[in-house]
């Protein structure tokens, strides 16, 4: 019976950090390591992650920036409504399609878009956005508690597991279920740390399901001479190396934008 | 009952999940007469009273079993209301709240308690402040003399106590205009020390008074069947949420002056579908998630992109 799995999402083709956490997650004995989309965007050389990947045996489900990279779709489909963030969203997008084998985007093109998976005794619903849209965003501070009942009676599961909004977050409801955003590994999370996270799902007890998030700490400095070599945008870069945001805003609640220096 | 005319090209719009709860807080007062607003507030149109707390508070509670996400108020002014700040207050322990506001009457001490509020809160308190020009020239004309320094005032304020206020405007310029007024917009922003400015445009609704400000709706903007052909109606605000007014629970927002509007006493009585025959529709159509805010769901993507991304297939 698996007892402890890693979940990580939003690798937005950070390679390194992507490395650093697989190895994170090989060493703590989890059974299983699940992605849950969003194997390119923002970073440099996103072909260099399907080898790892592989490697570590990662059963990925499919996020937003899979769909539009696999079926050669004109934009990311990130959900952004702001012209300031499609500006950015689109360079991204656009350097990340042409860098991308037709062969890797065959493979995003037939992940599949949620996985049901047991974890001891619990029930838990991987997915990317949420249960009921590939790019919705829930955000910590615009989700009510009884939402987030409502997805989990809906579809009959004791967590729901996301990725997408780029800051991981958790809210335990009633009956010991969960809602677990589960981070990124692809950008920081606009606290002004460089680190990125993961996390572990553990259920040592029939009773007790327990929710880490990891830090990952990888050679950021490299990932932005990378990214410097390959001509991305100066504000990516920054982001990488101060771990504030500076692009992509304008879709933050207040409670997230207050957090950020920009 | 709403449902369509099984004669005429009616589409209806099911309500799939009631994501936001709106409430109509002031009614229709306003200390304001804006001369494009599509419910024609003023300070003497009385058809649509304040919301008492305990009446916010009725349906605050009902909405736990709908699952209700967001919490939105709206007027009038909802400031004007006695009650404004224990209503957002009390809120907060629900859920997300958004307050759209003409900035023009808020107080220090209002702001202080709500600021505490948010901090208590799990949840964002979310400002939208109207303002439709990014000087008087351009904004006094449409809200009124003397109304764009008030507004600026208000904004400073919420600055001043730590929010990130969301400046509405309703595009009463053509479409390629956008990207200087909305650089004139942040260097005016920028210059009272809101240094982030958020800003949303909004297109006019050509009903109440804008209708008589410049025109209404040609027969020929309506929705019929054939549009909503692979189109996401979860971009039509009726197909995620209801309004409270005094007299019961509408819609939507924007056709509570529609005598088809009202769908019921409860929240559990208006989730009935609704006919989509009105003009308004047409713009909701247009332009997707008018009312809500850019980090909201609703508002994800622009129209025609959305329905191949509803979550489909699943494995294991």
């Amino acid at each position: 019976m698996i007892s402890r799995i890693a979940c990580l999402g939003g690798i937005y083709s950070n390679h390194l950090a992507l490395e650093a956490a697989l190895q994170d997650a090989s060493q703590r004995g989890v059974d299983a390591i699940y992605c849950l989309g969003d194997l390119g965007a923002f970073g440099p050389h996103p072909d260099r992650v399907f080898p790892l990947l592989d490697k570590y045996h990662v059963q990925c489900i499919q996020g937003n920036y899979d769909h539009s990279i696999g079926h050669g779709l004109d934009d990311c489909r990130c959900g952004y409504t702001d012209p300031a963030d499609n500006y950015y969203a689109q360079i991204s997008y656009d350097y990340t399609l042409a860098n991308t084998s037709s062969q890797n985007r065959a493979l995003l093109r037939n992940m599949p878009t949620q996985r049901h998976v047991s974890l001891g005794p619990f029930r838990l619903l991987l997915c990317h956005g949420s249960p009921r849209r590939v790019n919705e965003f829930l955000w910590e501070s615009t989700t009510s508690s009884h939402f987030l009942e409502h997805l989990l009676d809906q579809h009959q599961v004791d967590l729901v597991a996301t990725t997408h909004t780029g800051i991981k977050w958790q809210r335990q409801l009633a009956d010991q279920r969960r809602f677990v955003n589960v981070g990124v590994l692809g950008r920081p999370e606009n606290a002004g740390t460089t680190a990125v996270w993961y996390t572990l799902l553990e259920a040592p007890t029939a009773t007790d399901l327990q929710v880490k998030f990891v830090p990952v700490e990888y050679d950021h400095q490299r990932l932005a001479r990378q990214m410097q070599a390959e001509g991305l945008p100066d504000e990516f870069i920054e982001t990488i190396v101060t771990g504030w945001w500076s692009t992509c805003l304008e879709v933050l609640p207040a409670k997230e934008r207050q957090r950020g220096r920009y | 009952m709403s449902l369509s005319d099984p004669n005429l090209d009616e589409p209806v719009v099911h309500l799939t999940h009631l994501d936001h709860l709106w409430f109509q807080v002031a009614g229709t007062l306003c200390n304001l007469t804006c001369h494009h607003c599509f419910i024609s507030c003023s300070p003497k149109n009385d058809s649509f009273g304040f919301l008492s707390l305990a009446t916010v508070d009725r349906y605050l509670q009902e909405s736990i079993s709908q699952g209700v996400k967001e919490y939105y108020f709206t007027g009038g002014e909802p400031f004007l209301n006695p009650e404004m700040v224990p209503i957002l207050t009390r809120t907060l322990q629900y859920g997300p709240a958004t307050v759209l506001t003409n900035a023009t009457v808020l107080k220090d001490d209002w702001l202080t308690t709500l600021a505490a509020a948010e901090a208590a809160s799990l949840y964002s308190l979310e400002f939208r402040v109207s303002i439709d020009g990014y000087s008087p020239e351009t904004n006094d004309p449409i809200r009124g003399i003397g109304t764009f320094q008030r507004a600026l005032d208000g904004l400073q304020k919420l600055v001043q106590f730590g929010f990130l206020p969301i400046i509405t405007a309703t595009r009463t310029w053509p479409d390629s205009e956008d990207g200087q007024i909305l650089q004139r917009f942040s260097e005016t922003l920028q210059s009272i020390g809101y240094q982030r400015p958020r800003l949303k445009l909004l297109p006019t609704l050509q009903i109440g008074a804008e209708e008589n400000r410049t025109h209404g709706y040609r027969d020929s903007e309506r929705i019929s069947s054939d549009m909503l052909a692979d189109y996401d109606v979860g971009q039509l605000v009726c197909e995620h949420s209801r309004i409270v007014t005094d007299q019961g629970v509408h819609v939507c927002p924007i056709l509570i002056d529609s005598d088809d509007s009202l769908l019921g006493q409860s929240l559990d009585e208006a989730t009935q579908p609704f006919a989509v025959r009105h003009g308004a529709c047409y713009t909701c159509y247009q332009y997707g998630a008018i009312c809500t805010n850019p980090s909201s769901p609703a508002a994800s993507a622009s129209p025609r992109r959305q329905a191949s991304l509803l979550a489909g297939r699943e494995s294991e």
